[in-house]
């Protein structure tokens, strides 16, 4: 079989259905660079996980002196070292769940604040009376946060309860409900490429029924006849993949290093690196390459008789 | 070279059969006509030999091989040793006459020197020499079918198949496709021509294998077209 010929008729193929090819192309890029979004989405979930969930801690937020007007657990105004001594104590006796306590005064998290916020307007009004003191809470097993909360929250001088892991995982559902999304649409921009070339083999079936007509006559093999059609949505689809490759190191770049600039704006946000990128996409260019050349095999068994 | 046994076709949703019961057998370096009006079942004959559709019942070999045991990957290898012949020619009309000749070469993967050397040859033998560089559609009818003669016989098939090569010629040019067909014959090829022209088959006094409604109703050496006995 010699290259030369085949790869003649395979660049005839692709420029006889232009247009069909170029739809192919795209919508193959769309749907591969939804996949690899997803993918990355999902990385990026994890690697998130991995980082917060280590740091995160069940906190008992104590009552300030401005609190009192607010009444509830603290209408007697700011909690008292006797209160405080009391909750120690307590927190000892669950040192079954508990790792490790650790006490921020009010002090301690107005540097926080500070180290987080900078020089913003709010930072900058804000003294160091105002800041809450609290108990943060590591446990041994984040989800035994039920028994923190039942032992101590309305409990004289405790403001609130907060486990931090909740407004987390409130953030990684959102992401995974955005992922299921991408999913989906996904699966869409699939089926309108594989249609696509499902159509697009048809059409060039049938205009070249002449010259597959007669190569079946002389006795060329069937894996000879349908190569290049196979190949055409190869080429089509390996395009597609190189474009959803761009796509995503484009996107990346854009979302998290320049223009949306996530990397500044969240900056206690760990992002994926650009190696998650790069593990992504010789993935997306083999599906690219694979999937658009079985639609095709698969539409030549209905549309050219071999 | 070629055996029917009790052979019948019945193509889906048809209720009379095309072939019924058919058995014949075409010998090595034969030249037979098959006649038939319309819808005798010549075509399905045709058919049955290129493994385009397969008998219903009984048993078709086609160069020692039971088609029916045949194996749709081997059919390609098969059909490289049948050359095949049409009315209307079958030319790709953006190749010129030498890359038509080439492309039965080509899509067989024969390598480029010898397809260089084996198509002047051929033309020169259909006696199309000197027209390697036109266009099909420069050429006159029996130019074109010359061509896919060339076609058809470049390989060097053990068997012709001609399906009515000269329905659409005038009788002065079909006298020289038949005249090509003989030699091509006489090379020790097995021909099979299917044909509606009485004059040729008056004139050439070869076998002749008659079908009606899909029966075999005469097998005659040296026959001519009607009835003659």
């Amino acid at each position: 079989m010699r290259a030369q010929f085949v790869l003649s008729e395979i660049g005839v193929g692709l420029r006889r259905n232009l247009t069909m090819t170029f739809a192919v192309i795209v919508s193959v890029a769309l749907s591969l660079a939804l996949f690899g979004g997803a993918l990355l989405m999902r990385e990026q979930v994890s690697v998130m996980k991995d980082f917060w969930y280590d740091k995160v801690n069940v906190t008992i937020y104590l009552c300030n002196k401005n609190d009192a007007a607010a009444g509830g657990t603290c209408d007697k105004g700011a909690v008292t070292a006797q209160q405080k001594k009391e909750i120690e104590a307590d927190l000892k006796k669950l040192d079954n769940i508990v790792e490790k306590v650790h006490h921020e005064t009010a002090d301690e998290a107005y540097k926080h604040y500070k180290e987080q916020y900078g020089d913003t307007a709010i930072a900058s009004i804000i003294t160091p009376d105002q800041m809450q003191e609290s108990y943060r809470v590591k446990l041994k097993d984040p989800e035994k946060y039920k028994v923190v909360a039942t032992a101590f929250a309305g409990r004289a001088g405790v403001h609130s309860v907060q486990d931090q892991r909740q407004t987390l995982e409130n953030l990684f559902q959102m992401m995974r409900g955005m992922n299921v999304a991408a999913l989906c649409v996904m699966a869409l921009m699939l089926v309108i490429a594989l249609m696509l070339i499902v159509n697009t083999v048809r059409v060039s079936a049938f205009s070249r029924r002449r010259e597959t007509g007669i190569m079946r006559l002389v006795g060329a093999s069937s894996f000879y006849i349908q190569m290049p059609f196979i190949m055409e949505a190869a080429v089509a689809g390996l395009l597609g993949g190189a474009v959803a490759c761009v796509m995503l190191l484009v996107g990346r770049y854009f979302m998290i290093d320049a223009g949306l600039n996530l990397a500044q704006s969240m900056p206690l946000v760990n992002f994926i690196g650009w190696d998650a990128v790069i593990t992504v996409l010789p993935l997306v260019v083999v599906i690219g390459l694979l999937m658009p050349s079985l639609a095709a095999a698969i539409a030549l068994r209905k549309y050219l008789k071999v | 070279m070629i055996r029917f046994d009790n052979v019948s076709k019945t193509y889906p949703k048809q209720n009379r059969p095309a072939l019924r019961d058919v058995s014949l057998e075409i010998e090595k370096g034969e030249f037979v006509f098959l006649v038939g009006s319309s819808g005798s079942g010549k075509s399905t004959f045709l058919r049955l030999v290129l493994r385009e559709e397969r008998a219903s019942h009984g048993t078709v070999h086609v160069l020692g091989k039971d088609l029916a045991r045949l194996s749709n990957w081997k059919v390609p290898h098969m059909r490289r040793q049948l050359g095949t012949v049409f009315q209307d020619f079958r030319l790709l009309p953006n190749k010129t006459v030498a890359q038509n000749v080439a492309f039965a070469q080509e899509v067989i993967g024969k390598p480029r020197g010898e397809i260089r050397k084996a198509v002047p040859q051929v033309l020169d033998l259909v006696g199309l020499g000197g027209k390697e560089d036109r266009m099909p559609g420069e050429l006159s009818g029996g130019e074109q079918q010359r061509v896919a003669i060339a076609r058809a016989f470049v390989n060097r098939p053990m068997l012709l198949i001609a399906d009515e090569p000269t329905g659409n010629l005038d009788p002065q040019t079909s006298v020289g496709i038949m005249k090509l067909l003989d030699r091509i014959n006489r090379t020790g090829t097995t021909v099979i021509m299917a044909t509606h022209d009485q004059n040729i088959v008056d004139q050439m006094r070869k076998r002749v294998i008659e079908l009606e409604k899909g029966r075999l109703v005469r097998d005659q050496a040296r026959g001519v077209y009607g009835y003659q006995h």
